[in-house]
């Protein structure tokens, strides 16, 4: 399965950080790119820049309409994503908790869907049916 | 699962002599009490399995079901077969290839997963083996950490023990549809997060075990120390988690899970103590100990003390020894708090907690006096850690009124009743009150 790993962290902390620990911590990001590649789970991934430089983007009754920042503002800020292949949730979250910046942070792992003519999942009319009580009883 | 086997066999070879899949008008009908007693014991096991082979729980409750009620009109014709469990595995797996045929007519994609399953067909006694193991693993997917806690309980009790959703919302006071509605979500979690169905990696074992431990404790409580709704349920909750935790020392036996056992034995050995027939609530001090079970406790006992010398324990088995220690002392007075504020001092060593200090400070009052005791839970309370925990203010009173500075145990009792919850415990802070206020 593939599963985006969404990476997390307050950037006000991670602007405290001295030029040499930045640094450190960037490296470590690439050993760990290294590892994920060599092993088959690194399919792509980024870091951002900061939010300072991020626009959001909407289209509305066929005009753009643009805005300086990013979409919300929250305590942690998206500072990049790794898209991984993984067998199950269990390795994507092992996986997910060697990125680097899970110690600073927080990784949102999830899984990718994929885009079909129709019958497409989640989002439309996704509500499942509850299922029922289906002891033996029910039945008799 | 054997003396079951036996009875079927016995029967069947007393009466016909004769294989169990002939026919044969002497054999004892496979009465419906029977099938339906069969179902208690077996449904849960065949569901895991299902699980696994089919990959989806909706499918394999599906499966379960027909497969059952294919049973219950072959088998009073046909007889029990020799093994019932594979029967129904490999019963209610054809149903399900012939369901997903059914849907393949509108969808290819059907089409391609009943081949593989078919293709994967195996023998029944292979079935047979994995069984065991698929129980475990329910239980691991189940109480997987990203699904939400209070999802993980409600599946658990739904998927692994077998409860229907009704029983399940009106034990936990929730409306079927939304406790249905939890359910769903879990699942569908499961599905598209890629939940896998296994027990996990050693590396990963003994958080994972953690999540399950603390699934079947929070279970434990919510059937033992609420006492509003139908009391009846919440107490048929306890007994769940003390059966899930035994199937659990069964397959997966591990210190900790024999401490979560024990713990949860020594504290329902005094459920009968703990309440009185008004339900109000008793505590330790005035329960007459003649009421705990004492088979429980020697059970309890024994497992805290093979727990504790495999060294390998945890904070469950220390709680547990905590409980042992009061199962042991025919009162209050004669307990050995010396011993016990040991076991707290290696519990706030190891798994230090606001909670664990209060109660620490509490049997420090029994070793030592209600002065020390006090001076601790001040300090605790000054640290504000616990300022708005109804317990430590309902401890700060009783040491206050037995050091008789009346106006401070007052004063105390009434903040813990603002913070109390429950009925039953705030009745009996009422009655404390109204104790005081006779002095």
């Amino acid at each position: 399965m593939k599963y985006l790993a969404l990476v997390y962290y307050d950037e006000k902390v991670m602007e405290r950080m001295s030029q040499q620990e930045w640094d450190v911590l960037n490296r470590e990001c690439m050993e760990c790119v290294a590892s994920l590649t060599a092993n088959g789970h690194f399919i792509t991934g980024s870091p951002l820049l900061p939010t300072s430089s991020a626009t959001t983007v909407r289209m509305r009754d066929n005009r753009i309409t643009t805005t300086d920042g990013p979409f919300a503002e929250t305590k942690e800020q998206l500072a990049g994503f790794y898209m991984l292949e993984a067998r199950d949730l269990n390795e994507a979250i092992a996986l997910a908790g060697k990125i680097p910046p899970a110690r600073y942070g927080s990784i949102e792992v999830r899984p990718t869907r994929e885009l079909r003519e129709e019958g497409n999942q989640a989002g439309g009319n996704a509500g499942t049916k509850p299922t029922g009580n289906r002891a033996l009883t029910d039945h008799q | 699962m054997q003396n079951l086997n036996a009875h079927v066999g016995k029967n069947i070879d007393n009466n016909t002599g004769t294989s169990a899949h002939n026919k044969s008008e002497s054999m004892p009908p496979v009465t419906r009490t029977w099938l339906n007693q069969f179902y208690e014991t077996e449904s849960r096991r065949v569901l895991a399995t299902l699980i696994r082979l089919l990959g989806d729980f909706d499918l394999a409750e599906e499966a379960l079901h027909e497969a059952f009620t294919a049973a219950l009109t072959q088998w009073p014709v046909d007889g029990v077969p020799d093994n019932p469990r594979a029967w129904l595995v490999s019963t209610g797996r054809f149903k399900a290839i012939d369901q997903i045929r059914r849907r393949a007519r509108f969808t290819v994609s059907y089409e391609d997963i009943a081949e593989q399953l078919e293709s994967e067909l195996a023998t029944e006694d292979e079935e047979e083996q994995g069984i065991e193991d698929d129980r475990l693993r329910l239980i691991f997917t189940c109480c997987h950490p990203a699904i939400a806690p209070e999802a993980q309980l409600a599946l658990t009790l739904r998927e692994v023990c077998g409860l229907t959703t009704e029983e399940i919302a009106s034990a936990f006071l929730t409306s079927t549809p939304t406790l249905a509605q939890r359910i769903v979500r879990a699942k569908a979690k499961i599905r598209d997060a890629g939940i896998p169905y296994e027990v996990p990696e050693p590396e990963q074992l003994p958080e994972r075990l953690q999540s399950v431990l603390h699934v079947i404790y929070l279970i434990f409580n919510e059937g033992y120390s609420a006492s509003s709704g139908n009391s009846l349920l919440r107490h048929d909750l306890a007994a769940e988690a003390i059966r899930l935790a035994r199937l659990l020392c069964q397959l997966l036996p591990d210190p900790e899970v024999e401490g979560l056992l024990a713990l949860m034995l020594l504290q329902d050995s005094r459920r009968a103590a703990r309440v009185s027939p008004e339900g109000d609530l008793i505590l330790l001090e005035q329960q007459d100990r003649t009421l705990w079970d004492q088979q429980q406790i020697r059970e309890g006992i024994g497992l805290v003390l093979r727990a504790l010398g495999s060294r390998r324990f945890g904070s469950y088995s220390l709680q547990a020894a905590i409980a042992a220690v009061h199962a042991e002392a025919p009162n209050m007075d004669a307990t050995d708090w010396q011993q016990i504020v040991g076991l707290y001092d290696a519990l706030l060593e190891r798994y230090p907690s606001p909670i664990v200090e209060l109660n620490r400070a509490v049997a420090i009052a029994m070793r030592d006096g209600a002065e020390q005791g006090l001076q601790l839970i001040d300090a605790l309370l000054a640290r504000g850690a616990l300022s708005d925990y109804h317990l430590a203010h309902a401890a700060r009173a009783d040491l206050c009124r037995r050091l008789g500075h009346l106006d401070d145990a007052r004063a105390a009792y009434e903040r813990a009743l603002t913070l109390a919850q429950q009925g039953p415990e705030q009745r009996f802070l009422h009655r404390r009150l109204a104790e005081l206020a006779e002095n």
